[in-house]
């Protein structure tokens, strides 16, 4: 039969043949993650299990980021927790403190994930690979235990709804906005046990950061995984991240779609997703007299060096708002580094933004940036609901890292071209 | 199985963030989860909820993180079971792996309200609505689900295929 791309991934990986969506197999696994968060009772059940070893000391990859650097006792105590079982089981892709970066922009940087793998992860954005045509989704710890001690695990094949995006983008316009644009399209559960499966001619002309940032936002429409053909854009930034040899996969011709949906993106403007759900996305001139207190630029979805010089374009020359705390979180070592030596941090400092170590921390509440009551931030991360950066009194709106800078020079959320 | 218990209704679309905020992933106790469990939806929720109270939400219960404190924080609270229109993905693989079970009924989640009165009989596959008389049929279990409850749960499933192959 014709394969979708994800039926064609998960059939490379296992014995059954895959006849259909809805059928439970068995497919071995390239990988398994989880972080500092997740790890910890992944090992719980591993130990429950009574395994002694994983199934692969190469392939096992923890990476302690969400509340890195360790903000409190407890963070403490976890990350030793999971520190003493990478050193007992020998894992060589153990990331803490100044290795460690945000784990979905640090493993397709170090050439960990590629086309054609199955990843698993204890992180509801690993569908973030689906950029490098790798199909990967979240887990729970304990099913990624499972999956370290087996190196396999069980998924339903989900059926899949394909997206297709033509027309020109406009400048300010990327990655961030043609994903809320579609989840605002289909809602929080649109996708809900299905692959969204992404094409077209502006997919075509999109670099790998813009689709990493598509496919991290998948599950925000509820999607096991969301998925990008591989192309010689993906072939390159393998060949230039420790990955050479990727191959070439998409989905059959004739490959049967749940549905189809389209999206002309000529003269579309940047959007954001309002308060408390990714799926209420408005274009931002819609979005008027909006002050914020809080600005972030960082995070899985759009912490990598091109949303840094987005960001910076935009900050360069002006200074952010009285009133406004702008914090910037390049994701990894290497984006934070390539941020200095283009001389972005110091355009980030000068216009009086705080630059931060690369951390999830405030995307989730976490430390580094926490909102108080009534307090209100426009970030480039993934989710808005309440309470998820601090005070349940709080609203986070999501936006692009351009509209997000602009927002932190205007003090209300506005667009760069409205400066 | 047999569970009876006063529901508790929540909404649609009821995240991860809601059931235990971030703040609170710094253990893995149950009983420290349970405390703040739902707490990201309304401060003390969790005061009202007596030991097997069961919870009743709309749409896509569990939306949002992979973490598995969320099942491990509504099963600290004492909440054996959670009836809802539909579950998230995630959030349905982990509880069934912890050991919460989920009941997927569509729209006859909104058969029940807030305070009912609830029996049910989860061999069976049924919901009876004490307080109004109503019987609600509940959606199968996969059969990935149900292989993995029979024996126990995803660890002790994982435990005994390491030992058989380890027999081998």
């Amino acid at each position: 039969m014709a394969h979708t791309l994800a039926q064609k991934i998960l059939q490379r990986h296992s014995d059954e043949e895959i006849r259909d969506a809805g059928q439970i197999v068995r497919c071995k696994v390239s990988a398994v993650l989880a972080n500092d968060i997740t790890a910890p009772l992944a090992v719980k059940s591993f130990r429950g299990m009574g395994a002694d070893r994983v199934f692969d000391k190469n392939r096992v990859y923890l990476v302690m980021d969400h509340f890195t650097p360790q903000k409190d006792i407890d963070s403490a105590n976890q990350v030793m927790v999971t520190r003493a079982f990478a050193a007992e089981m020998g894992i060589t892709h153990y990331y803490e403190g100044g290795d460690c970066g945000v784990e979905h922009a640090l493993l397709p940087e170090q050439g960990l994930v590629g086309p054609g793998d199955i990843l698993v992860g204890a992180d509801s954005h690993t569908c973030t690979y689906g950029a490098v045509t790798a199909f990967a989704t979240g887990m729970g710890s304990t099913d990624i235990a499972g999956a370290m001690a087996l190196g396999e695990t069980w998924f339903k094949v989900p059926p899949s709804i394909r997206v297709t995006y033509t027309g020109t983008l406009p400048r300010w316009v990327g990655g961030k906005d043609l994903i809320l644009r579609l989840i605002g399209a289909i809602g929080v559960d649109g996708a809900l046990y299905k692959a969204l499966e992404f094409d077209g001619p502006v997919i075509d002309a999109l670099d790998i950061e813009g689709r990493l940032t598509m496919a991290n936002m998948a599950i925000e429409a509820g999607g096991k995984t969301g998925l990008f053909a591989s192309d010689d854009k993906t072939l390159a930034y393998c060949a230039a991240h420790k990955r050479p040899g990727a191959v070439r996969l998409a989905a059959d011709p004739g490959a049967t779609y749940e549905r189809h949906v389209e999206f002309n993106v000529t003269g579309m403007e940047p959007v954001v997703a309002c308060p408390h759900l990714p799926s209420n996305v408005r274009p931002v001139s819609e979005v008027r007299n909006v002050t914020v207190q809080q600005v972030v630029v960082g995070s899985c979805t759009n912490g990598r060096i091109d949303d840094m010089r987005q960001a910076a374009a935009v900050l360069k020359g002006r200074k952010v708002a009285r009133g406004v705390r702008c914090i910037v979180l390049p994701a990894t070592p290497s984006v934070w580094t390539q941020a200095m030596r283009e001389g972005l941090l110091e355009i980030f400092t000068d216009s009086g933004c705080i630059v931060g170590p690369p951390t999830c921390g405030p995307c989730l509440g976490g430390h580094m940036g926490i909102l108080g009551d009534g307090e209100r931030a426009i970030s480039t991360s993934n989710r808005n609901f309440k309470g998820r950066m601090g005070s349940l009194k709080s609203e986070v709106y999501l936006a692009n890292p351009a509209v997000a800078a602009a927002s932190a020079v205007a003090g209300i959320i506005t667009g760069p071209d409205r400066l | 199985m047999h569970y009876q218990g006063k529901a508790h209704k929540v909404g649609d679309h009821i995240d991860t963030d809601a059931i235990i905020p971030a703040r609170f992933l710094v253990t893995t106790d149950p009983v420290k989860l349970g405390e703040n469990c739902m707490s990201g939806l309304e401060p003390d929720w969790v005061s009202r909820v007596r030991k097997g109270d069961i919870m009743v939400a709309g749409r896509n219960f569990g939306c949002g993180s992979s973490r598995e404190h969320a099942p491990v924080a509504i099963l600290g609270a004492g909440i054996p079971v959670v009836i809802a229109h539909s579950f998230a993905r995630i959030f349905y693989r982990n509880s069934f792996n912890m050991g919460l079970l989920l009941l997927e009924v569509g729209d006859q989640a909104d058969k029940i309200h807030d305070g009912d009165q609830l029996d049910i009989d989860a061999a069976a596959g049924t919901i009876r609505n004490v307080t109004t008389g109503d019987s609600i049929a509940v959606l199968p279990l996969p059969s990935s689900m149900a292989e993995i409850l029979d024996k126990g749960g995803l660890v002790p499933y994982v435990r005994e295929r390491l030992h058989s192959q380890a027999a081998r």
